[in-house]
């Protein structure tokens, strides 16, 4: 065997051992790894979350579910993963891509009674780029002109 | 393997990258004005995020390339460690600063849309975190090559951590598959149709191809300064500059 | 903009700057080079015996 092979060798292997190595120690931390608990998780004590601990809730925004006080600062409104319900009350200024039926993650604190109280909303929206005549078109209904700029 | 050491020889590439190098320009311009004539004046607006979609057009290619120049980087570190090609620890160490460049440019713009969007500028998921490793994998593969005088001794020892960190690349890839992420999921992968608009589609890879082709234009106008300096004792160099003088 | 304009322009802003930067780098390290490599090589004649 050539040096110069034996070096490619050593470095193949070095990568190849480092990467595994690597995936299997993210693996391990998976779990602390997340950014957010599903409505499921938090409600059906799948994670073991201590009282009073500040966590990140994440899911949709049901649609109908929102709630504004008249001087628009208090909001309530309910996250789900299509699963379970979480009632979330939030006081404070919202992202522009918060709607309903949207992503959100919200982080603050669960309550008794099952009720999260968040001290910020974060939107999160999907991969999905298109013009407001594609989704109409998508969405079946027909597209009518001045529609695109109706946005909350 | 004598192919390899004949077409980088740093004489015949410095002769052959300065006759590239303006056409590579050329281009870079032409694929830039392109894809900022598509995504400004002709990409309509985006359904949910309005006009504000359109920083996608320098967040994305700027995030691609930093991973891109990464993989190139750690390549080339190989190669130059396996059959010691002078080119190719040229090429690695002079891909550093370009792509850090890129990586700090898709962090901040990357910022700059998701206060408006998400409504933070900053968030520790795993995106953003691996992103924010791969900078300062660059910062610390740029310390060391610079903290080493003998070039041959500091490409080495370069080459070594780039190679380390290369298991960074696919982590910030599938980081928004493996865990619950704020940032949404890729637009465009090879598997798949994707789920952009092709209005849409069309700037972005314009933009991604032109990034990719500046990228190796400044590449090889870096390549040739270092030929320069590096062979200033041979008679080609001493050559060269009377030819001109 | 649609009221984006500050985020929008702020990120065309930083790429053409990071663009710009790339390039200029360049430029001016071969211009110190080719300086400092003609100044080497005048040197160079200067001190062989028997030339000019």
């Amino acid at each position: 065997m050539k040096t110069r092979h034996k070096r490619l060798a050593i470095i193949i292997t070095g990568v190849v051992g480092l990467t595994v190595a690597g995936l299997f120690v993210l693996n391990a931390f998976r779990s602390n790894l997340v950014f957010f608990y599903s409505p499921t998780e938090v409600l059906e004590g799948k994670v073991n979350i201590p009282a009073g601990k500040t966590i990140r809730i994440g899911g949709l925004v049901e649609k109908g579910s929102v709630r504004r006080s008249p001087d628009g600062l208090k909001v309530d409104f309910v996250v789900t993963d299509l699963n379970k319900k979480l009632p979330v009350h939030f006081e404070g200024i919202l992202p522009d891509l918060f709607r309903e039926g949207q992503g959100v993650v919200a982080q603050g604190k669960l309550q008794s009674g099952n009720n999260f109280v968040a001290s910020e909303v974060l939107a999160k929206h999907d991969e999905k780029y298109m013009p407001p005549e594609a989704a109409q078109a998508l969405k079946g209904g027909t597209f009518a002109p001045g529609e695109e700029k109706k946005r909350p | 393997m004598q192919y390899l050491h004949k077409y980088a020889s740093p004489k015949f590439f410095y002769v052959f990258a300065g006759k590239l190098t303006p056409w590579l320009a050329a281009l870079t311009v032409l694929l830039l004005a392109a894809g900022l004539y598509l995504g400004l004046f002709i990409a309509p607006a985006d359904y949910q995020q309005g006009e504000s979609y359109r920083i996608m057009f320098i967040h994305v290619p700027a995030a691609w390339m930093s991973m891109f120049i990464y993989a190139c980087m750690a390549g080339a570190g190989a190669i130059a460690l396996v059959w010691n090609v002078k080119l190719f620890e040229m090429f690695a160490a002079n891909c550093a600063p370009v792509g850090a460049s890129f990586t700090f440019l898709a962090l901040a713009t990357g910022s700059l849309w998701g206060k408006p969007m998400w409504g933070a500028w900053w968030a520790w998921d795993a995106r953003l975190t691996s992103e924010l490793i791969l900078f300062f994998l660059y910062i610390g593969y740029m310390s060391l090559e610079a903290s080493i005088d003998d070039p041959r001794r500091a490409a080495r020892a370069a080459a070594i951590v780039a190679l380390v960190g290369v298991v960074n690349i696919p982590v910030i890839h599938f980081s928004v598959e493996w865990w619950n992420t704020l940032h949404q999921p890729a637009s465009v992968s090879k598997m798949g149709t994707p789920s952009i608009h092709p209005s849409m589609l069309a700037p972005l890879l314009l933009m991604a191809v032109g990034f990719t082709v500046y990228f190796f234009t400044v590449a090889l106008m870096r390549m040739r300064n270092e030929i320069l300096e590096r062979e200033r004792h041979t008679t080609w160099v001493a050559q060269l500059l009377e030819n001109e003088s | 903009m649609g009221g984006y304009g500050f985020y929008v322009w702020s990120s065309y802003g930083l790429a053409l700057l990071v663009l710009l930067l790339n390039l200029y780098l360049p430029l001016r390290r071969r211009k110190t080079v080719r300086r400092l490599l003609h100044e080497f090589l005048r040197l160079k004649r200067s001190l062989q015996p028997g030339s000019e």
